[in-house]
């Protein structure tokens, strides 16, 4: 499987991680090896095969519909890059 | 002290031959002296500690105190500790100090085990080697230039330079098994559900599970008593009973069914790794046990199944390390795009960084069904081969790795390389099954691991084999040069 340069640009727009210009060459050879490896897959005769996510089959166990969490802002926000007032704090995004 | 199992340094304990106190100072000194040589823990909670270790003292002098009270463990740097840096071996997390417990370590708590650190660890649990943690690899008490394993290597590289008598990990594909092969000591992966993985840092939700390390089996019963809960905090914790793990020890193994299968006996398993297993068949054979050629078909597609699911679970785990709430920061963002991509790029590592461009590529538009769609079904067929085998065999048994430890960096550049080495143990996290490594051998001074697989919920099955096993054989009592 190999994997254009232009796609690896738009995983890293899409997985929000800055790849520098020096070592996409690298990133993409990587990659391609080990989309070679998952490419395996593609030979798997899975006609009729039921898909599962999870391991067991099991389902997700439910509960009353109750406030468990206490608050813990203060202790939360204390360990936050940038926090103002309660909030935290990004660069602006509205001019 | 530092040779005692914690069976025997329990029974110390609970007849006052030793105080917690005494104990602790003494693991928190053989820490301060060798830890330097294996880079193996990378936090010591030593002030902590003692004082955790004269409250074990008290209990433990008022009677009616719990197993392992006053027993020094060690964490792995997944687990959330309240008011102790959590990083999981990642730059994103060096400054991340976690306002709460997890379930396993609060469950330690509980039973008064002290707490001496926390153990290094591959970048947020992926990798077969420890290099890719943040803080530098871990070194093999066994052989300074070879890897311990990992993700979890330095609980069992700590294990087994006795710098403390357990230590608790993770495995999501082999991270618990794997090290603990290399590094010649007993670890266990529980079936899926079984520990509460809530404060445990995720990396693949469907595959991650917690599960002891030590140097024994009965050690590993004593550990894994205090880790399975169910846990209102965690919906995939399983409601099931929980056995009383050491009950059943001393069972006799006489008629039990030993499932061998072909497949994990093939091509690129090293000779002396190979006669090794094959003589821990043997001698289970000559305990009565009997062996039973079974095959897993679809084995060798787990590898690739795993590198479609884990890669697509982390990335969507991972999306919450975006520099606003905790954890790393970029310098001076431009704008918040910029925050985002650049913190993540600062933060996280390289093997990191492809498993969450792998996981992204699999989950995007017109690829999906392609491969994570895939890998699912392939994950069902899998799961449907153990199904069968256990229709005819009690547990299944094999190598848990293709070789004894390797060199730092001899895997190469090619991330393939090191993916292979969890050939052998992969196929269980897909499946949800517990896995177990046992120290079975020798091979150019290094260990080599027997793996024991159980079906759902057959840990004390598990235990008592790998424990019937310790009885006739010595390999679990092997230390490293220098350190016994």
């Amino acid at each position: 499987m190999n994997i254009k340069r232009q796609e690896i640009e738009k995983l890293a727009t899409l997985a929000r991680i800055a790849i520098d210009e020096s070592t996409i060459a690298e990133v993409t050879e990587r990659l391609g090896s080990v989309l070679e490896l998952v490419d395996q897959l593609q030979a798997a005769d899975t006609s009729g095969v039921e898909a599962i996510s999870h391991p067991m089959q099991g389902t997700q166990r439910l509960r009353e519909d109750e406030v468990t969490e206490l608050n813990q802002r203060q202790a939360l926000q204390a360990i936050a890059p940038d926090t103002e007032e309660g909030l935290f704090l990004v660069p602006k995004v509205i001019e | 002290m530092y040779n005692l199992t914690i069976a025997e340094l329990v029974r110390g304990l609970q007849s006052k031959a030793f105080s917690s106190v005494e104990l602790t100072q003494h693991f928190l000194d053989r820490i301060a002296a060798l830890n330097p040589d294996y880079n193996a823990v990378i936090t010591v909670t030593a002030d902590q500690a003692l004082k955790a270790a004269i409250a074990a003292d008290k209990r433990l002098a008022a009677g009616g105190a719990p197993a392992l009270c006053g027993v020094p463990i060690l964490h792995k740097d997944i687990f959330c500790t309240k008011g102790v840096r959590t990083s999981c071996g990642s730059k994103m997390l060096d400054n991340f100090i976690p306002p709460y417990n997890a379930t396993v370590v609060e469950n330690f708590e509980q039973a008064g085990a002290v707490v001496l650190g926390k153990t290094n660890m591959d970048e947020f649990a992926m990798g077969s080697s420890n290099e890719t943690s943040f803080y530098g690899p871990v070194k093999n008490p066994w052989s300074t230039d070879c890897v311990p394993g990992g993700s979890s290597g330095g609980s069992a590289a700590a294990v087994a330079a006795r710098l403390a008598p357990a230590a608790t990990a993770t495995d999501t594909g082999g991270s618990i098994r794997q090290p603990a092969a290399l590094c010649g000591i007993t670890g266990l992966k529980p079936t899926y559900g079984r520990v509460s993985r809530w404060g445990m840092i995720a990396f693949a939700s469907s595959l991650d599970q917690a599960g002891p390390m030590a140097r024994t089996a009965e050690d590993c019963a004593l550990l894994l008593s205090c880790m399975a809960s169910l846990d209102d905090k965690d919906s995939t914790s399983i409601d099931h009973k929980i056995d009383d793990y050491s009950a059943s020890l001393n069972n006799s193994i006489k008629g039990l069914k030993i499932g061998v299968p072909s497949e994990y006996f093939s091509e690129g398993l090293d000779k002396g790794t190979e006669q090794a297993v094959r003589q821990a068949l043997s001698d289970l054979e000559a305990q009565g046990a009997e062996l039973v050629d079974i095959s897993l078909p679809n084995s060798g597609l787990s590898v690739p199944a795993y590198y479609v699911i884990a890669p697509a679970e982390a990335s969507a785990n991972l999306s919450r390390f975006d520099g606003v709430k905790y954890g790393y920061r970029c310098e001076d963002p431009k704008d918040l795009q910029d925050l985002y991509s650049r913190t993540r790029a600062e933060g996280f590592g390289e093997e990191v960084q492809r498993r969450i461009l792998i996981g992204t590529y699999c989950l995007s538009a017109g690829y999906y069904q392609a491969y994570y769609g895939k890998a699912q079904q392939v994950r069902q067929l899998i799961r449907q081969d153990f199904t069968q085998a256990f229709e005819q065999v009690d547990v299944i048994l094999g190598p848990t790795c293709p070789s004894p430890a390797f060199k730092f960096g001899s895997k190469g550049d090619d991330p393939v390389a090191m993916y292979l080495e969890d050939i052998y143990t992969i196929a269980t996290n897909l499946a949800g099954l517990p896995g177990m490594s046992v120290p079975c051998g020798m091979v150019d001074n290094k260990p080599v691991g027997l793996q024991i697989i159980g079906n759902y919920f057959d840990e004390a099955l598990m235990l008592n084999v790998a424990h019937q096993y310790q009885q006739v054989t010595h390999w679990h009592n092997l230390a490293p040069e220098g350190i016994a």
